[in-house]
């Protein structure tokens, strides 16, 4: 291989890597606030995005929608979902010992696959087409306009969050309540309150990546958050569980090393090499990239 | 009638059982102060009265209405707010941002400006460094910092849970003077201490705790003046 090919190559993976990756930033920014607001990594998160991919699905083919509404709807309907999982199964182990939390989710997890088999059939669907694919070509290097819907997609949706966090009053509590939850308590903050927002976000943001997927990929089934949630899980803690542009950074990273992996070596490897990541960064930097110091409660 | 009345409460952490019938009264306007050694059951008292702990039995009357089991955060509502022990203002935003969750409540987006100039002009400290993070104040404004937070609510009782703590004794005056201040323009105080010489030194009615228990109660300066009292608590 000559070296204009494998700038070309490169760019090309870049490309992929990109998109793959801010697919998983998206999953991940859920999986990091639920985490900084709770302490839970919440197993349950990818089937999220699961059940995300399906309303998206049945949105366009029963419901006609066209692409907007039907991301707007999955999104609704997720971070519904998202909100009563938290009530029903969550909130009546908040004071119990973490490991009955975590168990809990681990079960939802299965519950929502397996539910999810018997009442859509655990057949792959076929995701319709919603907008012409159109492919363009920059010095060689190929790039379609799903890609691009992508990176929009989720460009927007993470500058619309990081608005919500940093400058409205909600994103003011959730910050308190992550931070430290009696105190924000004792500002007259409804924790329940901020948790199920919570909650509903991070599992709105989780729908869109599904929907995303779908467009993408044509293909959904009831198992397909499974490792999708796993690598974006490796994200957040590659950015540092509990930090917002950590999940950012972690997933796209994680999308390039992957996209790099599959196209000069071998996909095979590719699942290896994001584990791998995360036995090394849980080795030598624990906090993530941007990670705080972790303190722990006492 | 007393504004507050804490009524014979029972608390337990588990198995522990922290709080043995203590009863405590406020009267609107007063300074009281809650004395006693460590682990005497002081601050379990300002937690259950701001909810974040409930009794298992026993009365807390405000102002005529049962709070005891309430949420935290309609307790603040009603007019309580705690300035808790060890501050825990919020570290990693500013002091701007700090004040305005003491405001969480509010949405009278004029007084609540107005309110906020007027914690600057208690504490012009605090209005210097405004836009800093409140992580990187020292542990004297980082107390100011928390009672200007707390007064943001606009309260009609303040808790405060050992405002003086690991505090040099010069900055230990200035807190109380600045609480004996807020007390003044009409905030009724509920104080708890270890520095029981300054504590009785501002307040007007003491109870002091040990064990969980209520030991001993009566008007501050008589307290003060007791022979138990110094041997015990005010070093001789």
């Amino acid at each position: 291989m000559d070296s204009s090919s494998l700038i070309v190559q490169f760019g090309q993976q870049l490309i992929n890597g990109i998109s793959l990756g801010s697919i998983y930033a998206l999953i991940a920014l859920g999986y990091t606030m639920i985490y900084g607001i709770i302490r839970l990594i919440n197993f349950a998160h990818g089937d999220i995005y699961m059940v995300g991919a399906y309303a998206g699905f049945f949105a366009t083919t029963m419901f006609k929608f066209s692409f907007i509404p039907a991301l707007i709807f999955s999104m609704a309907a997720a971070g519904v979902i998202g909100m009563v999982i938290e009530r029903v199964a969550y909130r009546p182990l908040r004071n119990a010992p973490k490991i009955a939390i975590l168990i809990t989710a681990i079960g939802v997890s299965l519950f929502l696959e397996y539910g999810g088999m018997l009442l859509v059939s655990p057949q792959p669907r076929t995701f319709p087409v919603l907008f012409e694919s159109e492919v363009y070509n920059i010095g060689g290097m190929v790039i379609n306009s799903q890609q691009v819907v992508i990176l929009v997609v989720s460009l927007l949706l993470m500058v619309i969050l990081t608005y919500v966090v940093n400058k409205t009053k909600m994103g003011k509590a959730m910050r308190a309540v992550s931070f430290d939850t009696e105190a924000a308590q004792l500002m007259g903050i409804d924790v329940d309150k901020v948790i199920s927002f919570t909650f509903g976000i991070g599992s709105a943001l989780a729908a869109a990546a599904g929907v995303l997927v779908g467009i993408y990929y044509n293909s959904i089934d009831p198992l397909m958050g499974i490792m999708p949630g796993l690598k974006a899980f490796v994200a957040a803690v590659l950015g540092g569980i509990g930090s917002l542009p950590g999940a950012m950074l972690g997933g796209t990273i994680l999308g390039i090393i992957e996209a790099l992996v599959s196209g000069f070596w071998s996909s095979t490897f590719r699942d290896a090499v994001a584990f791998a990541i995360l036995i090394i960064i849980l080795l030598w930097k624990p906090a993530g990239l941007l990670g705080k110091n972790i303190r722990e409660k006492v | 009638m007393a504004m507050l009345k804490v009524d014979d409460i029972n608390v337990y952490y588990g198995a522990i059982h922290a709080l043995k019938g203590i009863s405590v009264e406020v009267n609107q306007g007063e300074i009281v102060t809650l004395i006693g050694a460590n682990g005497a059951g002081k601050s379990t008292t300002l937690r259950t009265i701001s909810g974040l702990l409930k009794p298992k039995t026993g009365q807390i009357m405000f102002e005529g209405k049962n709070i005891a089991g309430m949420a935290a955060q309609n307790i603040v509502k009603l007019g309580i707010s705690q300035v808790p022990e060890g501050r825990r203002v919020f570290a990693h935003m500013s002091v701007l941002e700090n004040l305005d969750l003491g405001a969480y409540l509010r949405s009278d987006t004029k007084e609540i400006k107005a309110d906020m100039d007027m914690v600057f002009g208690r504490f012009p400290r605090l209005a210097e460094r405004r836009g800093q993070l409140a992580g990187t104040l020292s542990g004297g404004e980082q107390q100011m910092l928390a009672m200007g937070r707390a007064l943001m609510s606009r309260p009609r009782i303040l808790l405060l849970d050992e405002p003086s703590m690991g505090l040099a004794p010069l900055l230990v005056k200035e807190i109380f003077s600045i609480v004996k201040d807020i007390n003044e323009t009409g905030t009724t105080i509920l104080l708890v201490e270890q520095n029981a010489h300054m504590a009785l030194s501002i307040a007007n009615k003491a109870y002091v705790l040990e064990t969980g228990r209520v030991i001993l109660s009566g008007d501050a300066k008589e307290l003060a003046a007791s022979e138990e009292i110094r041997k015990a608590y005010l070093g001789g």
